[in-house]
C-alpha cells in the first residue's frame, strides 16, 4: 500500500507509531500529484518546497511527542482561502497574482497543528458555479469518469481527495459547494453550521451564506478535520462563541431512537431513479441500525433556488465591488481615468458567470427593485428557515439526495445558466437556514459514477450528522474508495 | 420582458462593468430568463414576514478593544499594481 492511500486516521496511527514519517507521506502525495494531475487538473499550484519544510517540522513535533491530530497530514486547500506568501487566485484572472500578506484563520489553525499544505486547488471563479468550469485557469476532471465534471465550486478539493492526491482538503460551501462536489466525486464533505468555522481570510462571495468545511475520504477523517478548524474567532464577528466538541468522540454511538426525517419535497420530479434508489438504501440502513423514520415536509423547498439566486448575487455584487484595480489584483494598464480604470479592470479581469451575478445582484438591490427582489427573497428565506425549525421538532436529522443526478458531462449547461442553477435545489436551503449538512458516499450508478447521500441537522448538530454518516459508511463500505486512475 | 437592454446597460454602469454588444445581448436574454424564474416568489404572500439577513443572528458582537499587530505599510502595499512606497497610485482624478 502506498502512503498516499492512507486515510487521515490510518496515517495518524502510523506517524505516531513511527512506521511512517510525514516526509515519506508528503513525498508519496507529491509523487501521486505528479503522476495523475496532468490528467486531472486539480491543483492550480503545488507548493512542494513549503510542503516538505512543513513535513520535516511535523516530524520533529511528532518525535518530541507534541503532534496534534492533523500534524504531518498532507492536505489541499481551495484557492479562496488566503495563504500567507502563497498565491490565492479564487480561480479568477483578477487575482491571478494576488499574494496574501496573511493566513486565513483556518490556515493558521492547520499550520499551528503541523498540517502539511500541498498546494491550492481549482474552483469556480469566486465560488460561483456548480461544475468548476468557471475556473479561469483549468477545469478539474471527475476522477471517476473522464470528461465528466467534478462538481463545484470546490471541484479541485473533491477531485484531489477522491484521486488520493492528498488525504483531505478544505473547501467552502455557499449553496452546496462542498457537499455537491463531494457527492459527485464519491468523498465525504461537510458544510458546518454558519458561524461554527471562522470565515476570516476566506475570500467573500456571499457573506451570510459562506462557510468553510472539510472534504475527506471517510467520515472519521472529516470529524478529525472539523476538530482542527472549528471554533470562535475574534476576527470574524459572525463566528459563534460556543464550546467545540470532539467530533470523533461519538461516531460509534448507535442510532437507537434516532428520528430520521424524510422530506417528501426532496424526492420529487426530476430526481434520477438511480439516485433515489441509493438514498432509499441509505434509509433502510439507518432503520436496521435502530433509527425510526418520520415523513416530514419542507414546503418552501421549491422557492430555494429563486431566493438563493437573488440573495447570493446581491451580496456578491457588494463584496466584489472591492476588485477595482487599486490595492491588489489585476489592473488594466490602458485606462487613463479612474472610472475607466475601474471599468476596464473589472471587465477584463472578471469572468462571464461572475459578471452575470454582479448584474443580477446590482439589479436586485437597485432603486425601485429592492423591495420586489432582495426584500422579498429575504422574507422567503425566513419561511425556509421556519420550515426547518418545524421539521426538527419531529426529527433529529433529515436524509435526502445531494443532487438530483450524478455527475454530468462537461459543457452541458454552457448556454443555459438557469438550468445549472436549478441543479442546486437540494443543497441551497441549508445555507439559507445556516444549518449543517454532510454528503457521504451512498453508492454508484450503472455508469460507475458516485452518488452521495445528504444529511442535514439543526444548528450545531454536526456530531449527530457525523454519527449517522459513520453508520451509513459502515454499512456501505464506501469509505476511502479510489477510482481506477494512474 | 422582465428586464430591457437599457436596464442592463444601466445596471452595468452602476456595477462599473463595460459590456460588449455581444455580451449585452446575451446577458439581457439570460437575465430576463433568470428574473422570470425568480418571479416565482410572487406566488407567496409574505405580508408581515420579517426578513432574514443572517440565519444565525448575533447582535452587538462586542470584544475587547485590544491593540494587536497589524500589517506593515510595506506588506499592505506589496500587492499594489502601482505604488510609490507610501500609497497606491491611481490615474489623476481632478
Amino acid at each position: 500500500m502506498n502512503p498516499f492511500e492512507l486515510t487521515i486516521g490510518q496515517a495518524r496511527a502510523e506517524l505516531d507509531g513511527g512506521s511512517l514519517s510525514s516526509r515519506e507521506l508528503t513525498v508519496s502525495c507529491l509523487d501521486r500529484i505528479k503522476e495523475v494531475d496532468s490528467e486531472l487538473h486539480s491543483f492550480l499550484l503545488v507548493t512542494e518546497k513549503e510542503a516538505l519544510q512543513q513535513a520535516d517540522e511535523a516530524d520533529r513535533k511528532i518525535g518530541s511527542g507534541d503532534g496534534d491530530s492533523l500534524c504531518g497530514i498532507p492536505l489541499s486547500i481551495k484557492d479562496l482561502l488566503c495563504t500567507k506568501g502563497v498565491t490565492t487566485t479564487c480561480g479568477s484572472k483578477i487575482l491571478e497574482n494576488f499574494i496574501p500578506p496573511y493566513d486565513a484563520t483556518v490556515i493558521e489553525k492547520l499550520k499551528a497543528q503541523g498540517a502539511v499544505i500541498l498546494g491550492k486547488v481549482a474552483m469556480d471563479e469566486f465560488g460561483m458555479g456548480s461544475t468548476s468550469e468557471n475556473c479561469a485557469f483549468q477545469v478539474p476532471e471527475n476522477p471517476w469518469k473522464k470528461g465528466y465534471v467534478a462538481g463545484g465550486s470546490s471541484g479541485g478539493s473533491a477531485s484531489s481527495v477522491s484521486a488520493m492526491e492528498c488525504l483531505g482538503s478544505l473547501g467552502s460551501d455557499t449553496g452546496g459547494s462542498i457537499r455537491q462536489p463531494a457527492s459527485l466525486c464519491g468523498v465525504v464533505g461537510m458544510k458546518p453550521t454558519y458561524g461554527r468555522v471562522s470565515r476570516y481570510g476566506l475570500v467573500a462571495f456571499a457573506s451570510s451564506l459562506d462557510q468553510v468545511g472539510p472534504l475527506t475520504r471517510n467520515v472519521t477523517d472529516c470529524a478529525m478535520m472539523m476538530n482542527g478548524i472549528a471554533g470562535y474567532d475574534r476576527r470574524d464577528s459572525t463566528s459563534i462563541q460556543r464550546a467545540t466538541p470532539d467530533y470523533t468522540a461519538s461516531l460509534t454511538e448507535g442510532l437507537q431512537g434516532l428520528r430520521v426525517g424524510i422530506p417528501r419535497e426532496y424526492f420529487g420530479e426530476g430526481l434520477d431513479p438511480e439516485v433515489a434508489r441509493v438514498v432509499e438504501n441509505g434509509i433502510e440502513i439507518l432503520k436496521q441500525a435502530g433509527a425510526e423514520t418520520v415523513d416530514i415536509s419542507l414546503p418552501h423547498t421549491e422557492y430555494g433556488v429563486a431566493v438563493y439566486y437573488l440573495i447570493a448575487p446581491a451580496e456578491a455584487s457588494s463584496n466584489l465591488a472591492r476588485y477595482d484595480g487599486v490595492a491588489y489584483g489585476y489592473r488594466d494598464p490602458n485606462a487613463d481615468s479612474l472610472i475607466d480604470m475601474y471599468r476596464e479592470t473589472r471587465s477584463h479581469g472578471l469572468g462571464d458567470e461572475v459578471k452575470r451575478r454582479i448584474l443580477i445582484g446590482t439589479y436586485a438591490l437597485s432603486s425601485g427593485y429592492y423591495d420586489a427582489y432582495y426584500k422579498k427573497a429575504s422574507q422567503v428565506r425566513t419561511l425556509i428557515l421556519n420550515d426547518f425549525k418545524k421539521a426538527y421538532e419531529s426529527c433529529d436529522v433529515i436524509i435526502s439526495p445531494v443532487t438530483p443526478t450524478p455527475a454530468w458531462k462537461r459543457g452541458v449547461h454552457a448556454d443555459n445558466p438557469l438550468a445549472l442553477y436549478l441543479s442546486d435545489i437540494l443543497t441551497i436551503s441549508a445555507n439559507l437556514a445556516g444549518i449543517p449538512g454532510i454528503s457521504v458516499p451512498g453508492g454508484f450508478n450503472s455508469d460507475g459514477l458516485p452518488i452521495g447521500i445528504q444529511l442535514q441537522g439543526s444548528h450545531f448538530s454536526e456530531e449527530t450528522l457525523f454519527r449517522v454518516a459513520y453508520n451509513l459508511e459502515l454499512a456501505t463500505g464506501l469509505g476511502n474508495r479510489c477510482p481506477d486512475i494512474g | 420582458m422582465k428586464i430591457t437592454r437599457e436596464e442592463v446597460e444601466h445596471v452595468a454602469r452602476l456595477a462599473k462593468l463595460n459590456l460588449s454588444e455581444e455580451e449585452l445581448v446575451r446577458m439581457t436574454g439570460q437575465l430576463d430568463n433568470i428574473l422570470a424564474y425568480v418571479a416565482k416568489l410572487d406566488e407567496l404572500d409574505t405580508e408581515g414576514v420579517v426578513p432574514t439577513t443572517h440565519a444565525f443572528s448575533i447582535n452587538n458582537a462586542f470584544r475587547e478593544d485590544e491593540v494587536i499587530e497589524s500589517l506593515s505599510r510595506e506588506e499592505a502595499l506589496a500587492n499594489g499594481p502601482n505604488e510609490n512606497g507610501e500609497a497606491f497610485v491611481v490615474p489623476r482624478i481632478i
